[in-house]
């Protein structure tokens, strides 16, 4: 292991001693200044006899397994300093997100390098430690003597965190600022990973998540959460405007599941700062027993008159872009709004622009359910007939909604 | 909630105290349990019904204190542990729970081997079997839908008080004893009290309740209702430990106190309930031990893995979490392999079990009580002064307990009779 490198524990505890060689206390905690610099330990705290000192790391002559030496005594004594990153108190043995491991995981310990520059030592901070190894030197440190530690450890693989990749979850929304801690690093993941991550850190943690990312991807991650319960926890810890603002951009049917798992208080306060048209379509949903096809099919499809030729059906689909990822079929309907067939979009691919959608569509009745119908009657349609989008129809017949295979499989995993 | 509200109102009532409170309560009359309550009965007959109100009282204030640290910070305690206290107070407490916790374990095995000894099944057939089984029910997901039946079958301990009414026992002297202290300075009547402390109020339950009260996503607000629900399953364990003492003390302790060697000896306890007494003491001790012992393993692995920073879950791949399946796979297969050896002392080991759970409960309540009265981590929600004051003398008493007992052992070796 190169010399270079000094771990947070090492340095913990370490004693401190002034331009004569006074020993004047012990290391206490090393912080980040992120507003300063991200990655270089700006303060050191040094537990004198009385009181904490804060030395600044410009004071700091060399750094150690033996100590740390200063060359300048000018100390202030220590306090709170709300831009400061405690990396004993805040970081170590506190959980934080593997980003590029997509992760929630334990500090053990941090890695340092320490540089010479403009001959006075200084630490930046080089990566987290989690796994065995770290554990390993923990225990032993103190019993053993620091260099004989680093020789056994050598043995044990290295598990270890790039600081880069390291997301701290601060609840507390100021000091999120005030530490320069973005959480948009974690909106590039995979909604489905933001998820596990989300529901495996504490309550306080996962609003501090929910607050902090677009609410698109919130809207995402929230869907991607398994059990309702968890869901409705989430949204409940949040401000009304905020989960509005989420429920907004899930898709109206899943928006619906959720809310039925809220009290009524506060779904509804929630149902009051959504916009009016989500707002009514949830609503309506709403309406619907969970375990009927009108608590599982969703509003939004795409349907177009029957009379009409493909150009019109493209012209429709083109108004609906913001479900183009999931869209896969188009349905027809009469003037009254009734349901008289389903057309796979592969087929509009096909054909040409004054082709009359009559004459696309499969020659079978169509296959529909009511709004009443039961949902494992429901998943057995789905799968008899092989559908992609099963439509939903009211009791006259009229177009209400779809289910979609991934809901069904939603369904089915659940149960 | 929309089903719910449809259910009749005796049924919505059930669904809403089964939970978190209540299964652990179920489990933890497990095999050690049902032994040490047998021998407490059996040996010392009503003397020491006395230990249940206090004990009563101290596993609705633990558990009580679980489930509002869990509701509070939404962290297991092994978690809290290693966030206020460091790497290596969590990893000294981590290796006591997994040695106490793997008594517990073998003490489960052993309480199915002897459950179907009773039916001349070869504890060689019985626990392999039973070992496999449980690793399968949990790593393959399917353990939720069988802990119902797990519940539901522990309807058979009714089966304790229709036998200790039948027996007819001597209701006054048991009411009596109920409420009058007595302490023997007597190794065997003192290890059993400590058992009868470490089997109610046992450490790994500290770790399962708040884990599973964090797992059902119980938060503040929710507590109330949880906080019911947990007392409303201490209270219907103690119960049923009320009635095998006094049904052990009336069919054993009156004919000949004396110590209880095989489980056929404790069946016997349930006699006068008629042909069907072995079947029920040995379905509720086979299930008791089966639901014990698919919960135990893996909330100890959780627990450490928590703890530790290693990754857990069943729903990882053992190449994502090894440490996870290791611990797990190890205390079961170990677990069941030590109750496999020749002669091996069951009855014991199982009271043994108990006596391990009684020593390190003091400690794990030294953690819990810093932990819940630190106001930046619980708020407004730190412990009332009465709930320090029973946790605290729990601590004293227990410690006094273990330190005495020591003693006792070490006299009764060195200097017998």
């Amino acid at each position: 292991m190169a010399d270079s490198l000094l771990f947070l524990t090492e340095l913990m505890g370490m004693k401190v001693y002034d331009l004569k060689g006074r020993k004047i206390g012990r290391l206490r905690d090393a912080c980040l200044v992120p507003s300063v610099d991200p990655v270089i330990v700006d303060r050191y705290l040094v537990g004198g006899e009385l009181t904490w000192w804060t030395v600044r790391q410009d004071q700091v002559e060399r750094i150690s397994l033996d100590g740390i030496y200063l060359r300048d005594e000018q100390l202030t004594p220590y306090h709170e300093d709300e831009y400061m990153l405690r990396m004993v108190r805040d970081l170590l043995d506190q959980q934080i997100i593997d980003i590029h491991g997509r992760k929630v995981v334990r500090v053990n310990d941090v890695t340092f390098d320490l540089k010479r520059d403009n001959s006075h030592d200084q630490l930046w901070v080089l990566e987290v430690d989690v796994g065995v190894r770290s554990i390993f030197r923990r225990l032993c440190q103190g019993l053993l003597p620091p260099r004989l530690v680093r020789r056994m450890m050598m043995n044990i693989p290295p598990n270890s965190i790039r600081w880069e990749f390291c997301n701290i979850v601060e609840p507390d929304p100021q000091r999120r600022l005030r530490l320069n801690i973005d959480m948009t690093a974690l909106e590039d993941m995979h909604p489905a990973d933001l998820a596990d991550i989300v529901e495996e850190l504490s309550h306080e943690d996962r609003e501090a998540v929910f607050e902090a990312i677009d609410s698109e991807v919130a809207a995402d991650t929230l869907s991607e959460v398994e059990d309702p319960r968890t869901q409705a926890s989430i949204l409940e810890s949040l401000e009304a405007h905020r989960a509005a603002d989420i429920i907004e951009e899930m898709d109206p049917d899943e928006a619906a599941d959720v809310l039925a798992e809220l009290e009524d208080e506060k779904s509804e306060a929630i149902l009051d700062e959504m916009e009016a048209e989500p707002k009514t379509e949830v609503e309506e949903l709403l309406e619907f027993h969970e375990k009927s096809a009108g608590g599982m099919m969703n509003s939004e499809f795409v349907a177009v008159a029957d009379t009409g030729t493909v150009a019109d059906a493209m012209a429709s689909v083109r108004q609906q872009l913001e479900n183009i990822d999931t869209l896969t079929n188009i349905f027809l309907v009469d003037a009254d709004g009734r349901l008289t067939g389903s057309l796979p979009v592969g087929r509009l691919l096909l054909a040409e622009s004054p082709t009359l959608l009559k004459d696309l569509a499969t020659d079978e009745e169509v296959v529909s359910v009511v709004v009443t119908e039961r949902r494992d009657r429901v998943t057995e349609i789905v799968d008899k007939y092989n559908l992609m989008a099963l439509p939903v129809v009211d009791e006259r017949g009229a177009l209400v909604g779809a289910i979609t295979a991934d809901d069904i499989i939603s369904v089915l995993r659940q149960e | 909630m929309r089903l719910l509200q449809r259910l009749p109102r005796p049924l919505l009532i059930f669904f809403t105290v089964i939970g978190p409170g209540f299964v652990t309560a179920m489990v933890d009359n497990d095999a050690g349990g049902i032994y040490t309550y047998s021998q407490a009965g059996a040996r010392f007959g009503y003397m020491m019904l006395w230990t249940l109100p206090p004990i009563a009282l101290l596993l609705v204030v633990t558990q009580e204190m679980n489930a509002r640290m869990g509701a509070v910070t939404g962290k297991g305690l092994s978690d809290l542990i290693r966030e206020e206290f460091g790497l290596r107070t969590t990893f000294v407490v981590m290796i006591l729970l997994v040695l106490g916790n793997f008594t517990n374990v073998v003490a489960e095995f052993a309480g199915v081997a002897s459950a179907l000894e009773l039916f001349h099944i070869s504890k060689f057939v019985s626990v392999p079997l039973a070992a496999v089984a449980v690793w399968f029910l949990v790593v393959k997901g399917t353990y939720a839908s069988v802990e119902k039946i797990f519940l539901g079958a522990c309807v058979v301990y009714i089966a304790y008080i229709v036998a200790a009414v039948l027996i007819s026992p001597d209701w006054e002297a048991s009411a009596l004893a109920s409420v009058k202290p007595v302490l023997l300075w007597d190794a065997a009547y003192l290890t059993l009290l400590v058992g009868l402390v470490g089997t109610s109020v046992a450490p790994w339950m500290q770790f399962y309740l708040q884990a599973a009260v964090v797992e059902k996503g119980i938060t503040i607000k929710d507590y109330r209702e949880s906080r019911v629900e947990v007392i409303v399953g201490c209270i219907v364990m103690i119960v049923v430990a009320f009635f095998i003492i006094v049904a052990c003390a009336a069919a054993i302790y009156k004919t000949g106190p004396r110590d209880i060697g095989s489980a056929a000896e404790a069946a016997s306890a349930l006699r006068p309930f008629g042909v069907y007494t072995y079947l029920l003491f040995s379905a509720g001790l086979l299930n008791a031990s089966l639901f014990a012992a698919s919960i135990l393993p893996l909330s100890t692995a959780y627990s450490v893995c928590e703890g530790l920073g290693f990754e857990s879950g069943v729903n990882k791949r053992f190449r994502e979490a090894p440490i996870f399946y290791w611990i797990y796979t190890g205390l079961i297969v170990l677990g069941a392999g030590v109750v496999l050896w020749p002669n091996f002392p069951l009855i014991k080991m199982i009271l043994f079990s108990q006596v391990v759970n009684g020593v390190l409960l003091p400690i794990i309540l030294v953690f819990m009580i810093k932990l819940v009265n630190k106001s930046d981590l619980m708020g407004e929600w730190v412990n009332s002064r009465f709930y320090n004051v029973i946790a605290w003398i729990a601590v004293v008493v227990l410690a006094g307990l273990t330190f005495v007992l020591t003693g006792l052992t070490v006299r009764d070796m060195y200097f017998p009779g």
